[in-house]
């Protein structure tokens, strides 16, 4: 089989990027290392849409943030991905930040942000009655928005699957050759021949960069902790609140989510390794701090889970978006730190002009459908859920007891391009399990179901990623299964 | 010297035993006799769930009647992991009369209806 | 329309039930998630229910079997695998079902029996990496004892509540190795007779001021790090040791779930999480009444189901218009020192000599010899002695409403003497 184009990686990026191409009459494949859409940094951030103004005016992360930003609004529209404007403030907390918020602006003005205006500590309180009486001036950025990145990264993946690209899952890639016309990638699940690779791979990009090139960047991965507290605390700020920026990155900061609940974090600091998600102690009481700062009366008992994303940052303080030297048709889309999350539409046409540059003609589809996110019952009104129990009974099944999460959305998921493997991928697709009960009543309803569709027992069903098994056999009749790997 | 923590009222008492005649510590008779039965024969009930076959659940709980010697509590788990009935099961259903000759039975303690 | 509608099919919705049918009240219907009655007792299959209230002991199904027999020889009506889904102060219900979809029912009286749920991960901010095999102890006991389903083989339990206690048990006699028991506190939450014949009969170690403070693995939980934690709970360094397992059960409390109840504009209590309640049940929402564990989290299910009797009967006064509460004087009560809470919350003080207002209340700490002490401003009302207090165990007492009327005050309190410090 030769393709045309092979995305390596999932997330957002690799995500936006098959979006982008599905547009074409082109034979495009994703590999993809885990088992389902957005498993890296796309799972665990910030989830929000930056304005524009943080990144150095001049860089591909100014230009690729404000552009993205328009194109994800609309994207958001087109496709029913939850999307709220709902504007950020940066604080300042000393005369030195004040005049940092001065330079902010500017910056942002250069990057072509619209909307912003610095207000008196006193004008912020009035729009975000929590915030600190400390609280000197704040920079308002309009156009900062807040989306959900799972439900973002998935909708583009199905839409590029429902256009024809082929997913690959599972697939962790071990090396590249060189051949005529193109490459021949070598995958745990086969070999697979292309014209142009495109490396979304995130905190593998420079691994895979290195099976066809010499080093040009380093990975240094950077992770972050955060808090998500219970919708009971997601009306504490109205805007993203964010502090002034360090040179490590954004700082903590202390947003609503897109489905209501309030978002904490994160902290920088160095993990053990790429793959480090793991939460500390301290971590996390140094989030609290920075974040009570802004908002003094924040309520973190109110937590219902803590989690760890890692950056994709480099050594290269820019994204890298380039063919490889000395690797026609193979380019890198690395170092997609934030605002990478923001950027990636943008991100996704910058390669398709790339492609075209190494001399990939793209033709248009004639016929290139869209899927919009389905409706969740919780968001339908009386009407919509009394139709939509009529259509498909299992719609009255509540599954998920903290999010009002049905059978028939479960099963709506399962019949969809990208069907759920694990428990988690259902909570992706559905909300199952985002609760304050954290899956604990909902998760063997869920697992159920998919050992059902899947037609395997229960004990293959995993958590998230293949191998992370919940159950390790019958009571009774001991299947004994290793669990440790 | 050993140390036996009464459980017959919210006291609590720590009770101190040689294993033989000396027992101390105690509040109350009930302590005292509560103590001589765990020095010689510590009796638990056992409770546990057999496998149903073509019922709403794939296990019915079950218990012994009565307190069984704790020595025993192993060996009539495997007695109770080799049963299996066919639902519907009823409440108080008998599965094994006098188990290993406590004269406790193992009973259901649920019904479990059929599909 | 209905008289009363029944929120949750477990102890304290059967109870109230079967209450309200016994007062008269004939349109009764029961609403229930699940696919049978009786809640989350019917995976409780270890011993020692209804000890106060049947005076022998049953296992959980068999206690939830005996009120569903009750009720199952009445005309209540019941809904099962059924999920309400919106609650008005009208007494309005929405709700839905597999069976007959969306649908709104209107009633003259509520109870509210929702029950409570368990405290997660995210919840007490436990660190280390996100794997599979850390399962609250309630949902492991629903996969092993309803399901039939194995969750590990070597098991470290976080939190000595009495779930935890009976799930190192129930997992040791499936089989598995239950390597440790880790408590944050100084003293054990479970119950004596848990931490006896759970833990001591197996051989399970239990670490009191202790917690974990790492988890790692690559899939599923292969090692925890616990350690010492000092008088402001944290971990000491250099105490820490690992134990390889492969399954974490937590059992770190449980919260009253609400939020049917905050949904309706019903006044919640921050303490208890359950609504505020008058002393015959009833919240501060006039006909909706509350009862067992959405109210507040009960040791035992004896007091559940006295509670949602209590409702229950409740409830049945208001449908027939007997509720003369106009007026009766409304009394606070107020959690003293060493309270942490108490239900009720308030008390309608009738001039009645033959009746008497329980309050349920709760110690901050353990107490071995106690006075409980109810208070009109300076003046002491009553005093109740108590011994071996602890936060774990749920206090009682009865406030005879003779004695409440005589004390001309708004406010009461409740606090507790620790008397076993005057006896040294």
């Amino acid at each position: 089989m030769n393709r045309d184009v092979v995305i390596i990686g999932c997330g957002i990026v690799g995500a936006a990027v098959a979006y982008e191409l599905s547009r074409y009459n082109l034979d495009v494949e994703v590999i993809e290392k885990e088992n389902d859409v957005a498993m890296g940094t796309t799972k665990a951030n910030s989830a929000i849409l930056h304005a524009g103004y943080d990144p150095a005016p001049g860089t591909l992360m100014a230009k690729l943030n404000v552009e993205g930003l328009e194109l994800a609004k609309e994207l958001c529209g087109r496709l029913n991905i939850s999307f709220r404007e709902c504007a950020s403030m940066v604080i300042a907390f000393t005369k030195e930040e004040a005049a940092e918020l001065e330079k902010l602006r500017e910056q942002g003005i250069q990057n072509g942000v619209p909307g912003m205006c610095i207000l008196s500590g006193e004008e912020a309180r009035l729009m975000e009655p929590n915030l600190s009486k400390q609280a000197l001036a704040a920079l308002l950025a309009k156009s900062s928005a807040i989306v959900n990145p799972w439900e973002y990264a998935l909708s583009l993946a199905e839409n590029a699957v429902a256009n024809g690209v082929k997913m690959r899952f599972e697939s962790d890639v071990s090396g590249i050759d060189r051949v005529e016309n193109g490459y021949e990638i070598h995958t745990t699940s086969g070999i697979v021949r292309t014209r142009y690779v495109i490396n979304a791979a995130g905190l593998n990009a420079e691994k895979i960069h290195s099976y066809v090139a010499s080093p040009s960047f380093r990975t240094l991965p950077d992770r972050g902790e955060y808090y998500l507290l219970d919708k009971s605390e997601g009306r504490r700020v109205n805007h993203v609140i964010f502090q002034c920026p360090t040179k490590v990155g954004k700082g903590t900061l202390v947003a609503p989510t897109i489905h209501g609940n309030l978002i904490v974090g994160p902290n920088n600091e160095t993990p053990r390794d790429a793959f480090d998600t793991a939460t500390t102690a301290q971590g996390l009481d140094h989030v609290a701090q920075m974040a009570k700062k802004s908002i003094p009366s924040l309520n973190l008992r109110e937590s219902i889970r803590n989690f760890a994303g890692v950056r994709a940052a480099t050594d290269f303080d820019d994204f890298i978006i380039r063919e490889v030297d000395g690797a026609p048709g193979f380019i890198d889309a690395a170092g997609i730190k934030s605002p990478g999350l923001t950027a990636a539409p943008a991100i996704a046409k910058m390669v398709v002009r790339l492609l075209e540059e190494c001399g990939l003609e793209v033709v248009q589809k004639e016929k290139w459908i869209t899927i919009p996110r389905p409706m969740r019952f919780s968001e339908m009104d009386s009407a919509e859920k009394r139709s939509a129990w009529a259509k498909n009974s299992s719609y009255g099944r509540v599954i998920c007891r903290c999010e009002t999460v049905t059978e028939g959305e479960i099963l709506n998921a399962l019949g969809s391009y990208i069907p759920p493997r694990s428990v988690d991928g259902v909570k992706r697709r559905c909300g199952a399990g985002m609760g304050r009960c954290q899956g604990g009543f909902c998760s063997p309803r869920a697992l159920d179901i998919l050992a059902k569709y899947w037609r395997v027992a229960p004990e293959e069903i995993s958590q998230d990623r293949t191998d992370m098994y919940i159950l390790t056999g019958e009571t009774k009749a001991e299947v004994k299964r290793e669990c440790t790997t | 010297m050993k140390e036996i923590i009464c459980i017959v009222c919210p006291n609590g008492c720590h009770l101190i035993t040689d294993g033989a005649d000396r027992i101390e510590g105690y509040k109350c008779e009930r302590g005292l006799d509560y103590a001589k039965a765990e020095m010689t024969n510590p009796t638990r009930v056992l409770t546990s769930t057999i496998r149903v076959v073509g019922g709403i659940h794939r296990r019915c709980s079950v218990k012994t009647d009565r307190p069984i010697s704790k020595v025993l509590l192993m060996e009539a788990m495997e007695r109770v992991n080799s049963l299996e009935v066919a639902a519907p099961v009823e409440c108080g259903h008998v599965l094994i009369k006098n188990i290993m000759g406590t004269e406790a039975n193992l009973v259901t303690t649920r019904e479990v209806a059929g599909i | 329309m209905y008289d009363l509608i029944v929120i949750g099919g477990g102890p304290a919705g059967l109870a109230a039930a079967q209450a309200a049918y016994e007062e008269g009240l004939r349109k009764i219907l029961v609403v229930e998630r699940d696919g049978e009655l009786g809640g989350i007792l019917n995976q409780c299959i270890h011993n020692g229910f209804g000890l106060h209230y049947f005076k022998e002991e049953l296992t959980g199904p068999e206690y939830a079997l005996r009120f569903i027999r009750m009720v199952e020889k009445t005309r209540i009506e019941f809904k099962t695998d059924t999920m309400v889904l919106d609650v008005q102060p009208d007494c309005t219900v929405s709700m839905i079902s597999k069976e007959e979809g969306y649908q709104v029912c209107e009633a003259r009286s509520i109870v509210l029996a929702m029950g409570c749920r368990e405290r997660a991960r995210g919840a007490i901010v436990l660190p280390g990496a996100r794997l599979a095999g850390i399962f609250t102890a309630g949902t492991a006991q629903r996969y092993v004892n309803i399901e039939g389903h194995m969750v590990g083989h070597r098991v470290v339990i976080l939190g000595s509540g009495d779930i935890g206690l009976i799930m190192a048990r129930r997992m040791t006699l499936e089989g598995a190795k239950v390597l440790a028991c880790v408590e944050i506190m100084p003293y054990s939450g479970g119950l004596t007779r848990n931490i006896v014949q759970c833990l001591h009969d197996n051989d399970i170690p239990l670490y009191l001021s202790h917690t974990i403070v790492d988890i790692k693995g690559k899939n599923r939980v292969e090692q925890v790090t616990v350690a010492k934690v000092d008088d402001f709970k944290k971990p000491v360094t250099g105490t820490e040791f690992t134990i390889d397992c492969d399954t974490l059960l937590l059992s770190v409390g449980l919260i009253p779930e609400n939020e049917l109840t905050r949904k309706a504009g019903i006044p919640v209590d921050e303490r208890t999480r359950g609504a505020y309640v008058f002393d015959n049940m009833e919240t501060l929402t006039p006909g909706i009444f509350a009862c067992g564990n959405v109210l507040h989290v009960h040791d035992l299910v004896d007091y559940v189901t006295l509670e949602g009797q209590r409702a229950g009967r409740a409830a049945a006064v208001y449908v027939k218009g007997d509720q003369k509460t106009e007026n009766l004087r409304m009394m606070t009560l107020k959690a003293g020192k060493e309270v942490t809470y108490t239900v009720p919350q308030y008390i309608r003080v009738s001039g009645s000599a033959d009746e008497s207002a329980p309050v349920f209340f709760r110690v901050g700490r353990g107490i071995l010899k106690g006075a409980v002490v109810v208070q009109a401003e300076d003046e002491k009302i009553a005093t109740f002695n108590r011994e071996h207090m602890s936060p774990g165990e749920m206090e009682r007492v009865a406030l005879p409403m003779k004695l409440l009327s005589r004390a001309r005050v708004a406010e009461i309190s409740v606090s507790v003497e620790d008397t076993s410090e005057l006896l040294k």
